[in-house]
């Protein structure tokens, strides 16, 4: 697969990184960056390193920093642990190990990874992954949110909480102003003792592995800082395990690929959830369509059905009344023949002469 | 006012002012002095109680707004309307003072806009929290505009508002979705730091899940609140339709409890966690997972069957609760769970001053916007359009 600058992952949408990613897959790699190929990193061997606080005391003036309340020589201050804060870019620690007479001493700073987590998560890019392999910031950019202190697997970056108007987040930049300027880091180059080596992180890493095969007694068969957290420029060899020496233990994973899926997650959010809410829209409407179809067809159904019963009766009444109607002329004229029957009886009775039998006497009868 | 100048230093109003006057204070420290000043915060412990309570907990208790509107406007459940204005309005003030709690948090506050006009961090989640935040807060103003038009009597453009609804309903869902995610997603960059038993590449879901039932659960317990202080300004609609919308939205949070809890489940059993279980964290794991979510669970459904609002209303303080103790387990309790008792992070009591100062004016605003506009009743001369 082709190589992605990381810059232009980071640089890229939610949606790019997605489509990264999907890319990566079809590729059959991985999305991660392997690092500027000529990404400069710093080799840290505790089985060197005495203690004498010469690398912080250079950090110090190489960085402009306040002087310490406790002097650079007090080394009663490694008695105690310590962390780097936003006016310390670097720390060196004591440890008492089971099992060594003598104690460890492990540096702390920002261990500049390949794909650092501050800068994946910051939301306004103060943060740049530079060729040389260091990691600078921006404060001009800040805003402050702190959420590159919640990312940082190392615990790293520090704020400057007391400042009101411009609190900004420090952290050690391994002296970019410096390579750029072909020097060596401060702390470097005051090492009295070797116990730093700067160079090529491909190098660092070869020399590393020399040491562990030639002196595998005196190290721990882990370079710390070959696949911590993606990679990191800062490389750490050990004569105890690493996490003895308080290092955090901390996955391959690097930030970028941890969030890619969330942030994969975010494009098909937005392409596919107002089609469903509109469809949910939509079959609600449809069924309170339906609803009110059926309701109006069962309404014209009633109302059909109680017109034909209502017809049906009227029918009936109509049939009956014509009926009655019928029955009731029948009967008044059989009422009428009856008694024109009976006033022609009384008539012919009254008259009883020998009327003429011709008479047209049945005429008026059948007329009435 | 003026009226009853006499009734207006209740004890209520008394204990909202001293507050307000207190927040006051420590607003002026905060910002003349620095964060430094009033927080317990340090360089291992960059967020607290402002992170975990009035963002985490705020945008989540606000989640309301986009549940309500969407049941009512999406789902078509009609009866929920008289909801949906109480909800909107308290969404919108819990979303717009977020934001200005996050102003208090910010070491450059009057930057705010940079992720979005100056530098866009894509990368970022927290990028996508603020564009949605930012978004959605503009829509639930939006979306709760025709309350205060109708106050106002903007008649033409609270009608033109009205006929948004069902576009912003949509748009908020899909904010609401983004952001409500992003909130656990933010911390899927810190394996290292979460305790596994709440580190999960699910916390996402887990935050939206939960966000329903924070949503559900608040719109029932901010209905108990109501009634208590604003009953007199309900209208015959909204007191009718109240215990419908609260055993519809508890018999909703029933199920979605029993389903968030299953999928924790799932979660412990995928990243085989099982053992973190017999240690003080599993134990504070567990009275998560029982006590704030089988529990609300359990007593929402038995609400709903016995069509008892007492249960109901218990159950939505406990759900209320168990959005809160997940979101402070995530941000500050299981964060950062390695390090040494002395390295952790406390509250300073001007870090929870600040917060109940933003509790109170919350409130305070609420009830101002629910005693002068159309919010518990429907206006009489916009019955119409609805």
């Amino acid at each position: 697969m082709h190589r992605r600058k990381f810059l232009s992952l980071l640089g890229g949408a939610g949606l790019a990184s997605a489509m990264g990613a999907t890319k990566a897959k079809a590729g059959g790699g991985t999305h991660t960056f392997k690092g500027y190929p000529d990404a400069m990193g710093v080799l840290h061997d505790s089985t060197r390193c005495i203690g004498c606080r010469k690398c912080e005391q250079a950090c110090n003036e190489v960085n402009n920093l306040p002087k310490p309340s406790a002097a650079f020589d007090d080394l009663t201050v490694l008695d105690t642990k310590r962390r780097t804060d936003a006016k310390t870019y670097t720390v060196v620690n004591k440890y008492n190990t089971a099992g060594l007479e003598h104690p460890v001493f492990r540096k702390q700073q920002c261990n500049h990874c390949q794909e650092p987590a501050c800068a994946s998560a910051c939301f306004v890019k103060a943060f740049t992954k530079n060729p040389d392999g260091s990691v600078t910031y921006n404060g001009d950019l800040c805003v402050g949110c702190r959420y590159c202190m919640v990312a940082c697997p190392f615990s790293v970056p520090a704020f400057e909480y007391d400042d009101p108007l411009d609190p900004l987040v420090q952290k050690c930049t391994m002296c970019h102003p410096r390579i750029q300027e072909g020097k060596l880091p401060g702390c470097v180059e005051i090492c009295p003792k070797e116990a730093l080596t700067f160079g090529k992180r491909e190098d660092l890493l070869a020399i590393a592995r020399e040491r562990i095969r030639k002196y595998p007694d005196r190290y721990e068969k882990h370079i710390y800082g070959e696949t911590e957290a993606g990679g990191t420029s800062w490389l750490y060899l050990s004569p105890v395990p690493h996490a003895e020496l308080g290092m955090p233990v901390v996955g391959k994973t690097s930030a970028p690929e941890l969030t890619s899926g969330a942030l994969g997650a975010v494009p098909m959010v937005v392409g596919i959830w107002p089609v469903l809410l509109a469809g949910a829209y939509g079959i609600s409407k449809r069924k309170e369509k339906i609803a009110a179809e059926e309701r109006a067809e069962a309404v014209k159904d009633a109302v059909n059905a109680t017109k034909a019963e209502a017809d049906g009766a009227l029918k009936a009444a109509m049939e009956k009344a014509d009926k009655e109607k019928a029955a009731a002329v029948d009967r008044e004229v059989k009422k009428a023949v009856a008694e024109a029957e009976k006033a022609f009886e009384e008539k012919l009775a009254a008259a009883q002469a020998p009327a003429d039998e011709a008479d047209a006497g049945e005429t008026p009868e059948e007329e009435a | 006012m003026n009226d009853n100048q006499k009734s207006f230093w209740t004890p209520g109003n008394v204990l909202t002012a001293f507050i307000l006057a207190g927040g006051l204070v420590l607003t002026f420290l905060r910002f003349y002095k620095g964060i430094g000043a009033v927080t317990n915060l340090d360089d291992n412990n960059p967020w607290g109680l402002w992170i975990g309570f009035d963002l985490m907990c705020g945008v989540a208790l606000a989640a309301g707004g986009y549940v309500t509107s969407a049941s009512c406007y999406l789902f078509g459940l009609k009866h929920y309307h008289s909801a949906v204005r109480p909800a909107i309005t308290t969404a919108f003030l819990g979303y717009f003072f977020v934001v200005v709690a996050l102003l208090y948090d910010l070491g450059h506050p009057w930057r705010l806009p940079y992720p979005l006009v100056l530098s866009q961090g894509t990368t970022s989640l927290l990028f996508e929290v603020g564009l949605c935040v930012a978004t959605y807060v503009s829509v639930l103003f939006i979306e709760w505009s025709p309350a205060a038009l109708e106050w106002l009597g903007f008649r033409k453009i609270r009608n033109f508002v009205i006929k948004l609804t069902l576009p912003l309903t949509i748009l908020g869902v899909v904010l609401s979705t983004m952001h409500q995610s992003s909130l656990g997603a933010l911390f899927v960059i810190a394996p290292g730091k979460l305790h596994p038993l709440w580190y999960s590449s699910f916390l996402p879901v887990f935050f939206f899940i939960s966000s329903m039932v924070a949503g559900s659960s608040m719109v029932i317990f901010e209905g108990t609140l109501a009634h208590k202080g604003l009953h007199h300004k309900m209208d015959e609609t909204h007191l009718k339709e109240a215990e419908g919308v609260a055993f519809g939205m508890a018999k909703a949070a029933s199920f979605i409890l029993m389903g968030y809890f299953f999928i924790k489940l799932f979660d412990i059993t995928m990243d085989d966690d099982w053992q973190y279980l017999a240690t003080g964290y599993g134990a504070w794991f567990l009275v998560e997972i029982f006590g704030f979510v089988l529990l609300p669970s359990f007593l929402y459904a038995l609400g709903v069957r016995e069509r008892n609002m007492k249960i109901v209303r218990i159950a939505s303080v406990f759900g209320v609760l168990g959005i809160v103790i997940n979101r402070f387990n995530v941000s500050m309790i299981a964060f950062n769970w390695q390090l040494p008792a002395a390295e952790r992070y406390f509250p300073n009591w001007m870090e929870v001053g600040i917060s109940i100062f933003i509790v109170t004016v919350i409130i305070t605003t609420y009830r101002f916007i629910a005693t002068k506009m159309p919010v518990l009743y429907e206006h009489p001369e916009y019955k119409d359009a609805h």
